[in-house]
């Protein structure tokens, strides 16, 4: 395999840790919250999809759906049950439920789909294509593409929707929010809602490229997508979209060139590297205020 | 005169800290009425408590006759009670013209562009920077922005916590004349002031709060020819 090739599916892989570490970000912003259950948010999706699609044969884009639906009611269930009433908690106290709510999920996985594998079918055929001399699956195409359209959506809701800008209002300011008559607790739940469903499509796409499904799927994407996040700038869409292809492609590249065993090690070292020289993250520059 | 507020004997605690201890006042349509004060006098305990922000233990706060004892911040803004918080608090990272777009988040999308226009003949200054982000304003012009935001709600009743904080005498001037201005138009005002010279001249009546209750009320003009009021409040 050329470079470009080894490019392109880190720019694939990316991608789905860009449109996860958007999850994190977007309800770190406006809650200031970790969401360390969001991972297993994306198992769940994963999960749905499976046995919508490979059990019982639903059309493929309408199993996507599904899981969406019911990953999106999961995150606002989550936010109501665990993280509402600790709302005026210390933020460790938050954490630590977070941290609860990824076992409980994982644990439930377990109880209802047990431990075994399941072969998840990728929800495009199987197939290749060349490119100017470069061979590309689908399912890399497929996951850039629906990364960079859920970029120009998002950065267009958040930019130019009343229900976007009020996002950002109360991520700045939660009471100042509240004194224009902006409902704080429904913007909350937008947020984990619109989190909750893009986690649901970085399942599909992650197991349709990774087909092995099992209760801890999400763990490990999930913590990557929580590094893309905070080296892109926790807080910043743009920043978790570039801190999610970066952190794709410095995978890939380590483990085509440096060693699979390490390429792990690689990625949290260079997000160490950039905290150090930028601790607020790659865009994570917040403007300065006169007063 | 119809009256608009009443906060009749609320209590308000800090965790074991009693802020504010039985105070009672009332609002007129078309009044600028002040609340005067020194530091921790629980001025702006009483607007928060007002705007939903914090609760009363007692007592109650009726607005048009109705308790706000059970409505959410964000509901009572909608009814038409909307406060310039202490400090501005507008949106740093936003452009001057969405925080007025803010500013109306409870009012229909139809007549936000009337109250743009409204708005930006008040203050011509955040015409000029409509595009600018608020962190890059001035501290003057943050005040008229937050001013601006407050009147995109369209409110019945508007309430400013130190409009006067931290700006230079004349833009202090400026911001009294503007003040002025509004009431001329029949804006119903509470205003909280430390600058109590300022405040007492433009207001019609005055409540005097010291450690969390009302010592002194009367007129804006009894109160500055008061005694006592100059000695403790206007340095004479």
């Amino acid at each position: 395999m050329s470079f470009l090739n080894y490019l392109v599916s880190g720019l694939s892989l990316g991608s789905v840790y860009a449109i996860i570490a958007l999850g994190y970000t977007m309800v770190y912003g406006i809650a200031k919250m970790l969401n360390f259950a969001h991972g297993d948010v994306i198992m769940v999706g994963a999960y749905i999809c499976f046995f919508a699609f490979t059990r019982y044969g639903l059309n493929p884009f309408l199993s996507v759906v599904l899981a969406m639906l019911v990953c999106t009611c999961l995150g606002i269930v989550i936010e109501k049950l665990a993280y509402k009433p600790l709302r005026a908690a210390p933020s460790l106290a938050v954490l630590i439920t977070a941290i609860g709510v990824s076992y409980l999920l994982q644990n439930l996985a377990l109880l209802f789909w047990s431990s075994n594998p399941k072969v998840f079918n990728p929800i495009i055929p199987n197939k290749s294509i060349n490119i100017g001399g470069l061979t590309v699956s689908y399912i890399t195409i497929l996951a850039i593409v629906v990364c960079v359209a859920i970029m120009i959506v998002l950065t267009t809701f958040i930019n130019k929707t009343k229900l976007g800008k009020a996002m950002r209002a109360v991520s700045e300011d939660k009471g100042a929010a509240q004194l224009m008559g902006i409902d704080v607790n429904t913007t909350i739940s937008v947020t984990f809602a619109i989190g909750s469903g893009l986690a649901a499509i970085a399942g599909v796409l992650l197991c349709s490229a990774y087909p092995n499904l099992t209760p801890t799927t999400g763990s490990m994407p999930g913590i990557k997508a929580f590094t893309a996040a905070v080296f892109g700038g926790i807080g910043s869409i743009p920043g978790a979209f570039l801190g999610g292809l970066l952190l794709g492609i410095i995978e890939n590249l380590a483990k085509a060139y440096i060693s699979t065993q390490i390429s792990d090690a690689i990625v949290f070292g260079v997000l160490i590297i950039v905290l150090l020289v930028k601790p607020a993250g790659l865009l994570g520059k917040p403007t300065r205020e006169k007063v | 005169m119809a009256q608009i507020l009443k906060v009749n004997d609320i209590n308000v605690y800090y965790g074991s800290i009693h802020a504010i201890k039985g105070i009672s006042f009332e609002v007129n349509e078309g009044e600028i009425v002040t609340l005067i004060g020194a530091n921790g006098a629980g001025k702006s305990t009483t607007l928060n408590t007002i705007s939903g922000l914090l609760r009363s233990k007692t007592g109650s706060i009726e607005f048009f006759g109705e308790s706000l004892a059970k409505v959410a911040p964000h509901k009572i803004v909608e009814r038409g009670l909307v406060m310039v918080p202490e400090g501005r608090r507008i949106f740093t990272q936003m452009t001057v013209e969405e925080n007025l777009e803010m500013g109306a988040y409870s009012q229909p999308n139809s007549g936000i562009k009337a109250s743009l226009e409204e708005v930006y003949e008040l203050f011509p200054r955040l015409k000029e920077r409509r595009t600018q982000i608020g962190g890059t304003l001035s501290g003057g012009e943050q005040q008229m922005l937050a001013m601006g935001r407050a009147l995109m709600a369209k409110p019945k009743l508007i309430m400013l916590d130190e409009p006067s904080m931290g700006l230079a005498p004349i833009l202090v001037d400026h911001i009294f004349d503007i003040i002025k201005s509004l009431h001329e138009n029949g804006a119903t005002i509470l205003l909280v002031e430390q600058n109590a010279q300022a405040a007492l001249s433009v207001a019609d009546r005055a409540y005097v709060l010291e450690t969390g209750k009302v010592v002194m009320s009367g007129t804006g003009k009894e109160l500055l020819a008061s005694d006592q009021i100059k000695k403790a409040y206007l340095g004479a």
